[in-house]
């Protein structure tokens, strides 16, 4: 394991209180693999990947958990140490993180010789290097970000982001702007440089399919928890959890003949005021009395976490999920 | 005041009243106004005396220069009148003068920035090219020319303060509906059939509103200086007893060098302190304004 | 059935910032976001235009609904052309048509109640107000929310995602309009949330009888949507046919592509390679010829020389192509 998050609780300060935007969640990832970590806007993945590279926004805090990278438990401070040479990020907008004033050439090389203390020829050799390897003509260092289009831009961060060979590359949404065909090239890429370096790799993201595409592993979240993980292939095809069963079906699919749209009804909760309980129940069909109290159920079969409480009855949830009607019992179908 | 933010949505006229209570500054501010605007209405009744009165003391001498004392809180100036009644009277054509420009300035600017940046093309440049021009005037020399030509009143010094500051306010207002006009609501007005009226004054103008606001704020304190200065340079309204006058008339008969300090330390005092109250409003409505519209 | 939208020809160029260089040689540069456009609408159909950022999909959107001119080419709703329509005929053309727009969050006025928001459209149509409340209400009704009296008083930003896109809805509605265009109706909402705005949307039209234009960069939202396709590459038609066939047996090369790089949410997918290379080129600067060619895999010397015009191929599809493609 590269790394490894376990029970980790990141609260944000707000005026009016404490919202816990990440609750108790846990995940491994794998020495070369590519993990997705996957859900809704506010589900706290955004927040969990923060975490890991120490740069909460300055309202946050790690209330509680362990962050183990390569064996070794950091903490915000030992964390800023290890991020470009162990540890380097893609933001969602690569606007974001290139400079406009400066070439994205000198850029690059700025990383390479403040963070990597090389020298500026072996620098600038190496930043034609990383252009290479990630599809890029080389003349374009000389280009600044908004000479580069959407795609170009994203190759760029990531060609900054792998400057100083960092082991762990986490990625938030690394293609959501992007229109389709250049969302696969850089899929595609994503896909090579982790098999040519031997990267690992956190991908978040809201897009099932991206990660159907690309990733080993997946971990749902939902309301600040992790509801359920596994190998891809497992969780895509044999979901344990209603809510990943429910966005299974929520999206129309390109290659598949059923057409029926299934809603989940109502909205993630607030989370500065979290449903007792499961935090999907009031959304879940399925719900029991049982899912509104008491903690969390925990059932791990084969690499295949779920936390769901009737997981023992996963296999017939799944074929009533199928059923439209089924989505409509829950008592937040009415207003979504 | 958390409240406040989350639960109810505080309409605009709400959120300018509500503004002083979020921010110390302008709560001194305001107080500053409030103290002021008492004394003004009240200025007869604080100071029955005739500003402009020249008094004589009981042995029939002319009362000049007598330094403070219980019937004369701040002293008696060359010309024997009371200078404590001066200043209370002078806050009077302070509020009057700051008030008055700041409404012609706010409106036009307001009227002209949105007409500009709604309507764009022509229009835009036409007004735009003149607000270039009305800011390249140099301030004083301008305003003192005016009042010679149109007489020193306090209207015409009104006139030339507005005449001068309403580019800014209609630049700024300007940009912002720019912006404005790029959101999606409004350009969903229009395709429910609202007018270019109805959507410059219905959808728009409320959300530039409180930029008005500042520059009207900051109109009232570029007002007040800049008929204090014309007065002070002898340009000013002879009929009306303002700060700038005082100064001047103080000025003017040496109490500097007399060590006449109550005659011109207050009303610069005065000057000073609505000044600042004038730009630590402005600073507080900035505050609420700026930091993105309310909502999402 | 006969069309309620018409476009012929429909060019729209937007100016450029020039270079003094390009002042000098009198070059006056435009981003041709719409090269010759020409399609029907045919009444009660859901068409939707499918492209990537930049193939003028949006600026169509927005011609059609006289939200800005052509610079060439017309437009006829209901047989009418827009160019000419102003005062009254400008009211009721916007009582007839009605967008629903891509973020929610910023498609009603931040100090509009929910129920002011509605209203807007009625006010604007000079509708009596005495009968204001009834059509809102049933306007509400239509998009699910049915407890209408909780959202009435209340401000954007005390709503969700869903909420709100279904109160953009219903205002959309309010007039009972003939023609709907929606720009990414959902692309800005929860996943979770997106398949309730997607079948409502269905829902409505057929219960309206409404001609619909959807525009997406989604194949797979626009295929659960509407009845016919049109593709765009660089402000042109490349494309034109049943959804169904155009994803299954997409005949344009770039069509091609397109389908090949939609995700599936399915770990086992066949990950074939792009049919595709490079960028999109610059739209102010597009190759001559067929805009496509240079990223084509099939262009060959003609398609530098002359802009393929759509023509019929098998299956109902329009195709702008030179070569025959099965």
């Amino acid at each position: 394991m590269i790394l490894e998050v376990d029970k980790l609780q990141i609260d944000y300060q707000a005026k009016d209180g404490v919202t816990r935007a990440v609750d108790g969640a846990s995940f491994v990832v794998p020495e070369g693999r590519i993990v997705g970590l996957v859900g809704e806007s506010g589900c706290g993945k955004t927040t969990a990947v923060r975490a890991i590279m120490g740069v909460l926004a300055e309202n946050g805090r790690r209330a509680g958990g362990r962050i183990v990278f390569k064996g070794q438990e950091v903490d915000a401070a030992t964390t800023k140490r290890l991020l470009w040479r162990d540890i380097a990020y893609v933001p969602q907008s690569a606007m974001s993180s290139l400079d406009p004033v400066y070439t994205v050439g000198a850029q690059i090389v700025e990383v390479l010789t403040k963070r990597g203390n090389a020298n500026r020829r072996d620098a600038r050799k190496r930043a034609a290097e990383l252009f290479d390897l990630v599809g890029l003509n080389e003349r374009r260092l000389a280009d600044y970000p908004h000479q580069f289009s959407g795609g170009m831009r994203q190759r760029a961060a990531i060609a900054m982001a792998l400057a100083l060979s960092p082991s762990l590359l986490l990625a938030d949404e690394p293609v959501t702007a992007l229109d389709v065909i250049v969302q696969r090239q850089i899929l595609d890429m994503l896909r090579d440089l982790q098999e040519r370096l031997h990267l690992s790799m956190v991908l978040v993201t809201h897009d099932i399919s991206v990660v159907a595409y690309l990733c080993d592993e997946v971990v749902v979240m939902y309301a600040g928890q992790v509801i359920e993980s596994g190998p891809v292939r497992e969780v895509l095809a044999r979901p344990r959890h209603p809510y990943t069963m429910g966005l299974r079906n929520a999206f129309p699919d390109l290659m598949t003949d059923a057409m029926e749209l299934v809603p989940i009804g109502g909205s993630p909760p607030d989370l500065r005021d979290a449903p007792p309980g499961c935090r999907f129940a009031p959304r879940c069909p399925f719900v029991l009395e049982t899912c509104t109290t008491g903690a969390d159920g925990h059932s791990l079969a084969n690499g295949h976490m779920s936390a769901c409480r009737r997981d023992g009855e996963a296999d017939l949830l799944r074929k009533e999920a199928l059923d439209p009607v089924t989505w409509q019992r829950s008592s937040s179908f009415a207003a979504s | 005041m958390a409240g406040v933010a989350e639960t109810a949505t505080p309409t605009v006229l709400q959120r300018i009243a509500s503004m002083p209570l979020r921010d110390p500054f302008a709560f001194v501010g305001l107080s500053i106004y409030v103290i002021f605007a008492l004394i003004a209405l009240l200025a007869d009744v604080l100071a029955p005396m005739p500003p402009l009165e020249i008094l004589f003391t009981s042995t029939g001498k002319l009362a000049a220069n007598l330094p403070p004392s219980l019937d004369y809180p701040f002293g008696t100036t060359n010309l024997g009148r009371d200078i404590y009644a001066q200043l209370i009277h002078g806050t009077r054509s302070a509020l009057a003068v700051g008030l008055s420009a700041a409404i012609v300035v706010s409106s036009v600017g307001t009227v002209v920035g949105l007409v500009a940046g709604y309507f764009g093309g022509r229009i835009d440049s036409l007004l735009m090219r003149i607000a270039d021009m009305a800011l390249s005037l140099p301030f004083l020399p301008f305003v003192i020319v005016l009042t010679g030509f149109l007489g020193a009143s306090t209207s015409n010094i009104v006139l030339a303060v507005a005449l001068l500051l309403w580019p800014n306010s209609a630049r700024v207002i300007r940009s912002q509906v720019l912006t404005v006009r790029e959101r999606t609501y409004v350009e969903a007005a229009r395709v429910t059939g609202a007018s270019s009226w109805r959507i410059l004054f219905v959808h728009v103008a409320p959300n530039i509103l409180p930029l008005s606001f500042v520059y009207a704020a900051i109109a009232i304190g570029w007002a007040i200086i800049t008929e204090a200065s014309v007065s002070f340079l002898g340009f000013g309204d002879s009929e009306s007893v303002s700060w700038g006058y005082m100064l001047q008339d103080a000025f003017s008969s040496q109490a500097l060098s007399r060590g006449q300090y109550a005659w011109f330390v207050p009303p610069g005092i005065c000057i000073i302190l609505i000044v600042v109250a004038g730009f630590f409003i402005s600073r507080g409505y900035e505050e609420v304004f700026m930091p993105r519209l309310r909502g999402r | 059935m006969a069309a309620l939208v018409e476009l012929r020809g429909v060019v729209k160029h937007f100016p450029v910032a020039r270079s003094l260089g390009e002042i000098v040689r009198g070059k006056r540069p435009a981003v041709r976001a719409l090269d010759g456009v020409s399609f029907d609408v045919g009444s009660g159909d859901a068409v939707a235009i499918v492209g990537e950022s930049g193939c003028g999909k949006t600026t169509l959107g927005r011609l059609m609904l006289k939200l800005a001119e052509p610079t060439g080419g017309s437009i006829a709703f209901d047989g009418v052309a827009l160019g000419g329509l102003s005062g009254d005929g400008l009211r009721d053309f916007r009582r007839q048509a009605q967008l629903v727009f891509q973020n929610p969050f910023d498609a009603l006025n931040p100090r509009f109640t929910i129920y002011r928001a509605v209203a807007e459209p009625l006010v604007n149509a000079r509708i009596d107000k005495a009968e204001h409340k009834d059509r809102i209400e049933k306007a509400f009704r239509r998009v699910h929310l049915a407890d209408f009296d909780r959202y009435f008083d209340k401000y954007p930003h005390q709503l969700s995602g869903g909420q709100l896109q279904r109160v953009v809805l219903a205002r959309a509605l309010v007039l009972a309009p003939r023609f709907l265009v929606a720009d990414e109706p959902v692309s800005m909402l929860d996943v979770s949330v997106r398949a309730g705005i997607l079948t409502l949307m269905r829902e409505i039209r057929e219960a309206m009888g409404l001609t619909a234009v959807y525009i997406s960069h989604d194949l797979a939202l626009v295929r659960y949507l509407c009845d016919r396709t049109l593709v765009m590459y660089l402000g042109r038609i490349v494309e034109d046919g049943p959804t169904e066939a155009i994803v299954r047996r997409p005949r344009h090369p770039y069509t091609r592509a397109l389908v090949a790089a939609v995700p599936v949410p399915d770990a086992d997918q066949s990950r074939i390679a792009l049919p595709i290379k490079g960028n999109i080129p610059d739209s102010s600067e597009p190759p001559s010829g067929c805009h496509f060619r240079d990223r084509c895999p099939l262009a060959f010397a003609r398609c530098a020389e002359e802009a393929p015009a759509l023509r019929e191929a098998a299956g109902g599809h329009r195709v702008a192509c030179h070569l025959e493609l099965a």
